[in-house]
């Protein structure tokens, strides 16, 4: 038995380790999204740039790339406009709720074999649980604005997150199947021997299309379409309070990448480099694709939106799903009948 | 972190409220009537169809997970219910609730 003393030093010591170990965490991962964020702004307009025959920002540092610190300084001395007939506190609270989930994803996801802020056993579910959280935000900053291209916005985006949220966890589900885990880091390991996109190619495009939606890019960025709606759901919004809304999208397009690197190609699994500079370039690649998009693709008019998705992709990760689940019980029957 | 934001910003910046510049932004003209209008049925079905689908999709999660152990007979029943689902997506298309207006 152990004596009381050693079980109350013992106590506080785990307990502050734990602590220790959440604050530091914390710190790097508001650190990382940060400056990824920061970076992906600058990458953003340097790859659309280049897409168009243009150089992009050239000015701010060697090629620019202290842009995105020029840009948060000119946006923390912006004034504070809120539109007068604006519900004040909703208004207040909508960045702030659009923030934070997209910084809560980021406790699971693997960078690398124990470079993981929480490995929780439902990692994959919290994941998606905590981004969908961010609908709300949207439609609270929409409402609120009380503006027509705000609250039409709003409405857009709440029809086509929701939309696609459907077919983007069904897509998801194939490699759960596969893995019997929503573990983050499980998910990750059983690839070892082959990444998922080969197992799951249909399961990886849907994935990869509802995700595009999902984060409102151009084919689907008809929430915020500049030449009709001027920008959505944060049109009213300037200074800060935009900031907290652009940083938060930027976030959600690596996470997007993050879960897609994950789930279909291989996480940190990779020869010769770190696993963390694998994961890093394999997210920061599908970003890349993503971006490739938006100079490929024209914009999707709303009934084209809602008929892919519900008529489309949703029937097909239905199709995928089956498929998988089929094939696995197959090999599974006949595995057991050799072994017996 | 988002409440440090907000005060470095409300530090450091000026504000000058006019009425002009509080006015809702529509291209500089003045916004007519009430903006909470009534909005398009279309978004109302939308979000009808997602919860069903939604709802789903939580019944499918714990079965995707313990999927091997289940076997055969959870790969039946999920089947049966996807099928009874996908007759709803079907009656739901068939009734034109998923085109828009």
């Amino acid at each position: 038995m152990p004596s009381p003393e050693t079980a109350l030093s013992g106590e506080p010591e785990s307990l502050l380790a734990v602590f220790g170990w959440y604050i530091l965490a914390s710190v790097l991962v508001i650190g990382f999204v940060t400056v990824s964020a920061m970076f992906l702004i600058w990458w953003e307009r340097k790859v659309s740039a280049h897409m168009q025959s243009r150089l992009g920002p050239m000015r701010v540092g060697w090629h620019g790339w202290l842009q995105s610190i020029a840009d948060a300084l000119k946006l923390l001395q912006k004034e504070n406009i809120i539109p007068a007939r604006a519900d004040r506190p909703v208004f207040w609270m909508a960045p702030v709720v659009v923030f934070i989930p997209a910084f809560l994803a980021y406790v699971c996801i693997p960078f690398g074999p124990r470079l993981i802020a929480e490995d929780l056993t439902i990692g994959l579910l919290y994941i998606l649980a905590i981004t969908s959280v961010a609908i709300v935000g949207i439609f609270m900053a929409g409402w609120a604005s009380n503006n027509k291209y705000s609250s039409l916005g709003a409405m857009r985006t709440v029809a086509q997150m929701v939309s696609y949220e459907v077919p983007l966890l069904l897509s998801l589900l194939g490699v759960v199947i596969l893995t019997q885990s929503l573990s983050m880091q499980t998910i990750v390991e059983s690839q070892a021997g082959i990444w998922f996109i080969a197992l799951q190619p249909l399961g990886f495009l849907i994935y990869i299309t509802a995700a595009t939606a999902e984060v409102n890019r151009t084919p689907f960025d008809i929430p915020e379409a500049e030449s009709e709606l001027v920008a959505g759901y944060h049109t009213e919004y300037s200074g800060m309070k935009f900031a907290f809304f652009f940083v938060a999208e930027y976030t959600n397009l690596f996470t997007i990448a993050a879960i897609a690197t994950a789930l279909f190609l291989g996480g940190w699994h990779g020869p010769l480099l770190p696993p963390v500079v694998w994961f890093l370039l394999k997210s920061y690649f599908i970003v890349f694709l993503l971006m490739w998009f938006r100079w490929t693709f024209p914009r999707v008019r709303i009934d084209q939106m809602i008929g892919l998705g519900w008529k489309v992709l949703i029937p097909l990760s239905f199709l995928n799903l089956i498929l998988t689940s089929l094939v696995v019980l197959l090999l599974q029957g006949g595995s057991a009948g050799g072994v017996s | 972190m988002v409440l440090g934001g907000f005060a470095a910003a409300w530090l450091l910046r000026r504000d000058h409220p006019t009425p002009l510049k509080v006015i809702p932004y529509e291209c500089g003209e003045e916004t007519v009537g009430r903006t909470w209008v009534q909005f398009h049925i279309g978004y109302y079905v939308v979000a009808l169809v997602f919860v069903v689908f939604d709802v789903e999709a939580v019944f499918l999660v714990p079965w995707a997970v313990a999927f091997k152990e289940l076997g055969v007979a959870g790969f039946i029943g999920m089947m049966i219910f996807i099928g009874i689902l996908l007759l709803g997506l079907l009656w739901v298309w068939k009734k034109g609730a998923l085109e828009w207006l």
